[in-house]
């Protein structure tokens, strides 16, 4: 007989379960098989209610982020080789409702992501005839890691802040307000710093570093607060010397 | 949401950080181990007549103050990541932080 694995997949259908619990499945073992395959394989063949989501397979879309053996993970980016001989533990993401099985409701992330305002506010507005806002490769390097991100919000669910204050803006929300915060093309930081620079910003952080070890594009949330807390220091002080002049 | 006024705790936090990281063990090895040792000598007088000269005054208080700073928000951070938040906790470590303080500044005005 080929050989086989385990999976322990946390199943909660709202409609017929009072409350989530575990079930298994035994699917082929394939060295080049992530979890992703082994939960396509269960679908496909073994129980077609299981439900998650996923599209792209290969560490770009960000939306397969699951709970793999107490360790938030991409499932296609989690080699079935690296728990070969034992039981796969697969749950949804910490931190997070559940929405149905391994499906996790996202609102909460969605309303911080889009408050801190990721997108370019340009200092100044000038017409399309005017051609570009140029940058060089040295003003892009400045933030480039921070545009890897891909929103799979790992990092929410290893924050053990998010964890203690669901308010708190979050890893990915506030590595995102840096980096357009750092764009040369940007003047949104003022805009941007109620949200960023409030309780529920970046001071609810106490630097852990999780999210950066958990981030599967190695952007590094950890040091984009770090330098935010800076930053936004040195604007605090200037507000308190010259009340009103750095709006 | 509004701007928090976190950086009056934070900043001292971040400069005692600093102070903790580089200037904290060349301290406590010249002072705790290699004087002990007899590896290298200090002249008290010239020790003295630093700790009275009122820059010395600020630095010497520096490095007492903004450590002793830093260890108390960094232990009540950590207490709060282990789901300890209380007033308490908070009490003890600020408590402490202000006690060394205290002495330190109390100290350096005496001398």
């Amino acid at each position: 007989m080929s050989e086989t694995i385990t999976l322990e997949v946390l199943r909660y259908r709202p409609e017929t379960d009072s409350e989530p619990h575990f079930q298994r499945y035994t699917v082929p073992y394939r060295d080049d098989w992530v979890v992703l395959d082994a939960l396509n394989h269960i679908k496909d063949n073994l129980d077609a209610t299981l439900s998650y989501r996923w599209s792209c397979h290969m560490a770009v879309c960000g939306s397969c982020g699951m709970t793999i053996n107490n360790e938030p993970k991409l499932s296609c980016h989690t080699f079935l080789r690296d728990y070969r001989g034992g039981v796969i533990r697969v749950e949804p993401l910490d931190h997070f409702p559940i929405e149905r099985d391994l499906v996790i409701v996202m609102d909460s992330f969605m309303e911080k992501l889009s408050g801190v305002k990721p997108w370019l506010i340009p200092k100044q507005e000038k017409p399309l005839s005017d051609g570009e806002y140029l940058q060089s490769p040295a003003e892009l390097n400045v933030f480039h890691q921070y545009t890897q991100c891909i929103n799979c919000v790992l990092c929410y669910a290893a924050c053990p802040q998010v964890g203690l204050n669901e308010d708190f803006v979050g890893p990915a929300a506030l590595a995102l307000a840096h980096r357009y915060n750092l764009d040369s093309r940007d003047g949104g930081k003022g805009a941007r710093a109620d949200v960023v620079a409030s309780n529920e910003g970046i001071w609810e952080c106490t630097f852990v570093g999780a999210c950066s070890q958990v981030c599967p594009k190695q952007v590094d949330p950890a040091a984009a607060i770090q330098q935010t807390k800076i930053s936004a220091s040195v604007d605090w002080l200037k507000d308190l010397l010259t009340p009103g002049a750095h709006r | 949401m509004a701007k928090s006024n976190k950086p009056i705790l934070w900043l001292p936090f971040a400069g005692g950080g600093l102070v903790a990281a580089l200037i904290t063990p060349v301290l406590i090895l010249i002072t705790g181990i290699l004087v002990p040792l007899g590896v290298i000598h200090l002249n008290y007088e010239t020790i003295a007549a630093f700790a009275h000269h009122p820059i010395g005054k600020l630095i010497l208080f520096g490095a007492v103050a903004l450590p002793a700073w830093h260890a108390a928000h960094r232990l009540r951070m950590t207490a709060h990541d282990l789901g300890l938040g209380g007033g308490g906790v908070k009490a003890a470590c600020y408590g402490t932080a202000w006690l060394v303080i205290l002495v330190a500044a109390g100290a350096l005005i005496a001398t």
